[in-house]
């Protein structure tokens, strides 16, 4: 019993390792007169670490905790995920937090409560763990999103997003109820093993359907979305970055275990609703951010889009689609904390100076930023030899093998409708002149180091993309 | 049917009385001495005068996140100690781990002048 | 015994009561407050799943909702006595600011 438990919480330790990183940095906090610096260079080699025991924990595929949590494969590579989304989202964010005032060291433990809660919601097979593990990664969340509590948009943005959670929670919630009346457990592979018998019971997908409009809620999809555009222009840029990449790619992961590999919906009403949510988004996403002027707007707008085209590879499902999506997820990922953290660079001190005018002559002023901005635009396009070019290609792909060409039409056409609002970005930056105010960009070593790591990360998925694809291949 | 719900009239009923008896009971057995601070509303809490609107320190709204929180937690101790020997040592170290997470958030409350009242 | 429609319906009733009041009333607080009654149904609806299949997971499951929903509760009304210090108001109709 006591070996087991040993076992289980070494096979899960990434998760572990996250649990015990947040409390001591808790406790740093809390003990340490001057803690920012130590809180921050504890949690960002915290996160290496944790990198590397996912890493090391990858081929311990298999359970643990009587089969509620999983460990290695599809476990690992998203925790990697995450882990980078955090790693990159403190560094980007260390001088931005100072320049908003938000320079208080619970910034940096919420984001790891928050990484916490991802892991264990796209590793958990009981839908007990999926739940705690939603809640751990949201209710800090709520508070980051309004961290700078002076600010007014903040405070509004925290407001939105904590009812709006909160409500969505509720279906969740509500719907594991009805599952589990169904089928009298909660152990997802067990729910999985008799799925043909409980997919015509209506009660069972009832539940699955309120499910659905939980996930649809954090991934943002329409029409469950009112609340993204507010949140990400309301809340401190870096927050709505780690919003906009680790709970999107965690919501996808969470939904791909569960809906995609584990119960597979492939021919049932489920598949049409998320298929319909899916165009919906797209559709929706792309044509609101065409008259856009504020960049995080714009950007939440693309965010919406993006989560419709991720949604074409849970309609598609199958091993490809899994691969795809969670590619996807990587690319969007590097690519739009890159985005945000370049409109964190501008941003004012009173969290103003984000709108598209803002970007005028960025050129001049800082050529770098401008072309990493630019790159970054390009891939969110999907043009190659930017990592987003893979990404759509072979969710794609998938969908077309799977029969949902006319999918892929609508994904082509609205790709074609974006790159109008992303190229005004670049348009304004490299051809318009600067305004009178003119704001320099603050970002500091690790500001720019991030940066980087993530422009190179974009070039180079875009480039080999087998990098990143040996890895999600053949998880299930 | 209907006969299976007469235990708990009975229980409605015994209820009534016995809340009725008692508190006149006290009234009528009880010395009766009243001045002002024992008139006023809460003996020993804030004066209840001025509107409903009344703006009453955050403090309070302190003490009680803190309640609401630790009182949740208490829950989970309720089964482990009903199965305390059945879970045994595996149970201990487990709940150990629990404990320990919430000291930390104790400690993390304590420091922050969380509990302070001045 | 009762039969576990019973307990369905009333939590169904419940469920839907938070929904509309979540969508209809004006007051953060009083929003918040039918979240926490639709919280409250979905524990209903397990327990009594669980009494129904005599199996205790779905018990198990409400000592979490309520220690999340505790958290929540927490969390939730700081961040409304934080816009109230800020607005004087926790009406959500003044809460407007972020418009396109």
């Amino acid at each position: 019993m006591m070996e087991q438990l040993l076992t289980d919480s070494l096979n899960t330790a990434p998760i572990t390792g996250m649990v015990i990183l947040s409390l001591i940095v808790v406790m740093i906090n809390a003990l340490k007169k001057e803690p920012l610096a130590t809180e921050y260079w504890v949690s960002l080699v915290g996160i290496v670490i944790n990198i590397g025991l996912a890493v090391w924990v990858f081929p311990e595929r298999g359970t643990a905790f009587s089969g509620s949590v999983m460990t290695g494969g599809y476990a690992s590579v998203t925790a990697i995920i995450f882990l980078t989304a955090a790693a990159l989202t403190i560094m980007l964010a260390r001088v931005y937090i100072d320049k908003i005032g938000a320079n208080f060291g619970e910034f940096f433990h919420l984001i790891l409560f928050v990484t916490t809660g991802m892991m264990s919601f796209a590793a958990g097979l009981d839908l007990l763990v999926t739940f705690v593990g939603l809640e751990l990664m949201s209710i800090p969340l709520y508070v980051l999103a309004g961290i700078t509590r002076r600010n007014l948009k903040a405070t509004e943005a925290a407001l939105k997003y904590f009812l709006l959670g909160a409500f969505s929670t509720g279906f969740f919630v509500y719907g594991i109820g009805l599952i589990y009346g169904m089928t009298g457990t909660t152990k997802i592979l067990d729910i999985a093993q008799n799925i043909n018998a409980y997919s015509s019971e209506p009660l069972f997908m009832v539940g699955a359907g309120l499910m659905l409009v939980g996930f649809a809620f954090k991934v943002g999809a329409v029409p469950f979305h009112m609340w993204v555009p507010d949140v990400y222009e309301g809340s401190p840029t870096m927050v709505s970055a780690f919003m906009s990449t680790g709970v999107k790619a965690a919501a996808f992961s969470a939904l791909l275990l569960v809906f995609t590999a584990t119960f597979d919906f492939m021919h049932s009403s489920i598949n049409t609703v998320v298929a319909v949510l899916s165009v919906a988004s797209m559709v929706i996403g792309n044509i609101v951010a065409l008259s856009q002027k504020n960049f995080k707007r714009m950007l939440a707008y693309s965010s919406i889009a993006h989560a419709g085209y991720m949604l074409i590879g849970i309609t598609a499902g199958g091993g490809v689609s899994i691969a795809g999506v969670l590619f996807y997820l990587v690319a969007y990922m590097l690519t739009n904390l890159g985005a945000f953290g370049i409109a964190s660079f501008i941003e004012n001190s009173d969290q103003t100076g984000t709108d598209i005018d803002d970007f005028r002559g960025l050129y001049q002023r800082h050529p770098a930023l401008a072309v990493i901005l630019g790159v970054f635009m390009f891939s969110l396009i999907g043009l190659p030899p930017f990592a987003g070019f893979f990404g759509k290609y072979y969710i794609f792909v998938a969908a077309i093998e799977n029969g949902y060409t006319w999918l892929t039409i609508v994904g082509v056409i609205t790709s074609m409708i974006s790159v109008y609002y992303y190229l005004r970005v670049v348009v304004v930056m490299f051809f318009q002149p600067e305004g009178e105010q003119v704001q320099t960009a603050r970002f500091g070593r690790e500001g720019a180091f991030a940066l980087a790591v993530a422009a190179a990360g974009v070039l180079l998925i875009g480039v080999f993309p087998s990098v990143v694809l040996d890895w999600v291949s053949a998880l299930f | 049917m209907i006969e299976s719900y007469i235990p708990i009239l009975l229980i409605i009923g015994i209820a009534v009385i016995f809340g009725v008896v008692s508190i006149n009971l006290s009234w009528l057995l009880g010395p009766q001495r009243p001045y002002r601070e024992k008139h006023s509303t809460y003996e020993s809490g804030v004066d209840p005068v001025s509107t409903a609107h009344y703006r009453f320190s955050v403090k309070y709204y302190m003490v009680a996140l803190s309640f609401i929180v630790f009182d949740i937690e208490v829950v989970f101790m309720y089964p482990w100690a009903v199965q305390f020997r059945e879970l045994g040592w595996t149970g201990f170290v487990v709940m150990s781990v629990f404990i320990v997470v919430l000291a930390v958030g104790f400690i993390y409350e304590l420091k922050k002048g969380a509990l302070q009242w001045d | 015994m009762v039969p576990i429609h019973y307990y369905l319906i009333l939590s169904a009733v419940m469920f839907i009561t938070g929904v509309v009041g979540v969508l209809t009333r004006r007051n953060a607080i009083i929003i918040f407050m039918c979240i926490e009654l639709m919280l409250n149904s979905v524990n209903l609806t397990f327990v009594a799943f669980s009494a129904y299949l005599g199996n205790e997971t779905g018990q198990m499951f409400v000592f979490f909702i309520m220690a999340v929903a505790a958290a929540e509760a927490a969390v939730g009304l700081a961040i409304v006595i934080a816009l109230f210090r800020n607005r004087q108001t926790v009406n959500i109709n003044d809460v407007n600011i972020l418009r396109w």
